[in-house]
């Protein structure tokens, strides 16, 4: 049997065939193509897991700033402010502010785990262990969900691109958003397509988001879109879960981002030239960086 | 199309805030520490393009510092950087560069080892933590640190390149990639750049350098 699969079509096919999930499918191909064993894999997921718990902790419970002491300490406010009857309601916004939790931290030079890349390491681990507390779900669960959420990452890596500047932030927040919403959806009970129409759903919503880091650094706006980004995947699998599909095919679903993501402008992947960092204000901050060079601390 | 694995998109795990300025600088101070080979004294590093003007702000100063010091990419103590290098006695100095580089993500390191022997290294960080050095002591070179590598210099003549392809295979040692460089016909510092799938020791270093006359260095990485 060939565990391999390419596009969402040829996942599900797998999935259907023989009667497993997008985690089991992902974790037969990883055994696959690799020379571990299934028992090595799931070990080195769960060691990922660990880390990404301690990312979410770290950025809730010290007061952690950013090498540029322009970020740091927002999510504890937020996460605080969740238990007070948030309008967005409050296992959403403890999500998050778990998801700012992991990217203050990697801004603090802090370790976390890229899911996919370092600029959208919240989404992920943020809706997975809050959605996963608040509900009860153990860590093998959590960790099949990450190998879900790992397919539909390759997916898009596969297909189209999970690199800010190749194909500006839809590629990074957005293909996390995605991944993760099918997560939740394969831990939540959903079928392997429901998953897709969760990840197709996720990654509509902001398609053509640009990369415009003010100062080329990982803070501003990647902290907040990493929030936006979680809240996007939680009402992305409600949909999915409810039964609402997505009109447009998966698979053509990421063939039209990687094609809106060549036609973004240089100015706006990553390159720090455009958008928010090319503001008054983003300039100024730039300029205040470059001072900072040559100092220590 | 690329095959991927799972951890190619979950992980890895990293210290923060950039794969490319951050995990990419430990790497390339990493293998910059391997090329050198001996205990370092002073080092300076030279920041050009996007690592000069946003390098502080990833921490790429504490990278490079971290990686020249033996630190893995996931290492928690690479933000305290600049006291462990004070802590080995190693001084350490940084010049952000406004010159032009051929990549964005360049940097220049010049070492002097505790024996007064002078080492620079120029490499560049290539996007998701991979690296790539281009020059060690002024030669072009294409080291990814990707697997274990040689490099040797040698007096340009027909059949050396044979001679060292059949000492490595007759210790067992099997050639992944190969690039020669010269800067002319004969020249009598031309190398040889050898990825291999096992890694060369010492021993074998001095079994090839006696079979092979007409190499005159080789540097393990």
């Amino acid at each position: 049997m060939n565990y391999d699969f390419n596009t969402g079509v040829e996942l599900i096919k797998l999935c259907d065939e023989e009667g497993i999930g997008i985690s089991e499918a992902m974790i037969r191909r990883e055994v696959q193509i690799g020379e571990s064993t299934r028992e090595q894999i799931i070990a080195e997921m769960t060691r990922d897991l660990k880390v990404m718990r301690e990312s979410v902790k770290k950025g809730l419970t010290e007061k952690v700033q950013s090498v540029s002491r322009l970020t740091g300490g927002e999510a504890m406010t937020l996460y605080r402010y969740a238990d007070f009857g948030p309008l967005s309601g409050s296992e959403t916004c403890h999500a998050a502010a778990a998801a700012m939790a992991v990217v203050e931290v990697n801004a603090a030079m802090g370790r976390i785990v890229a899911a996919p890349t370092a600029g959208a390491s919240g989404i992920l681990p943020a809706v997975l262990l809050e959605t996963g507390h608040a509900r009860g779900w153990d860590d093998d669960k959590l960790v099949e969900g990450l190998f879900c959420a790992g397919a539909i990452g390759m997916l898009f890596a596969k297909n189209a691109t999970i690199s800010g500047a190749e194909g500006g932030c839809q590629a990074e927040t957005g293909v996390a958003a995605a991944m993760a919403a099918a997560a939740l959806v394969e831990l939540s009970g959903g079928e392997p397509l429901q998953c897709l129409d969760a990840a197709s759903i996720a990654i509509k919503n902001i398609e053509g988001l640009v990369c415009d880091p003010v100062a080329g650094l990982v803070e501003c706006p990647c902290i907040k879109r990493n929030a936006m980004g979680a809240a996007n995947a939680l009402l992305a699998a409600d949909m999915a879960l409810c039964g609402i599909t997505s009109l447009i095919p998966f698979d053509e679903v990421v063939t039209s981002m990687y094609s809106v993501g060549r036609e973004i402008r240089p100015e706006y992947r990553e390159t720090a030239k455009g958008g928010l960092a090319a503001t008054p204000t983003g300039k100024l901050i730039a300029a205040g960086i470059k001072r900072m060079n040559g100092r220590e601390d | 199309m690329e095959n991927y694995s799972v951890f190619d998109i979950i992980g890895p795990r990293m210290t923060g805030p950039s794969s490319s300025h951050t995990a990419g600088a430990v790497r390339l101070g990493y293998i910059a520490r391997l090329i050198i080979g001996g205990k370092i004294e002073s080092v300076t590093f030279t920041l050009y393009g996007s690592f000069a003007e946003t390098g502080r702000g990833h921490g790429t100063d504490k990278a490079l510092i971290a990686g020249i010091l033996g630190f893995s990419p996931d290492d928690q103590r690479i933000r305290s950087a600049y006291k462990f290098a004070r802590d080995e006695g190693m001084s350490v100095d940084f010049v952000y560069s406004d010159e032009p580089a051929d990549h964005p993500n360049t940097v220049r390191i010049e070492a002097v080892d505790v024996n007064g022997r002078r080492t620079e290294v120029v490499g560049r960080s290539v996007g998701g933590g991979n690296i790539l050095i281009t020059e060690i002591n002024g030669l072009p070179v294409e080291v990814t640190g990707d697997y274990p590598t040689i490099i040797i210099q040698h007096h340009d003549e027909p059949g050396v390149i044979s001679d060292v392809a059949r000492v490595l295979s007759q210790l067992g040692v099997n050639i992944a990639n190969m690039k020669v460089f010269r800067r002319s016909r004969g020249d009598s510092n031309a190398f040889m750049c050898i990825e291999t799938d096992e890694r060369v020791t010492p021993e074998m270093k001095g079994i090839l350098m006696r079979l092979c006359p007409a190499v005159h260095e080789l540097m393990i990485i």
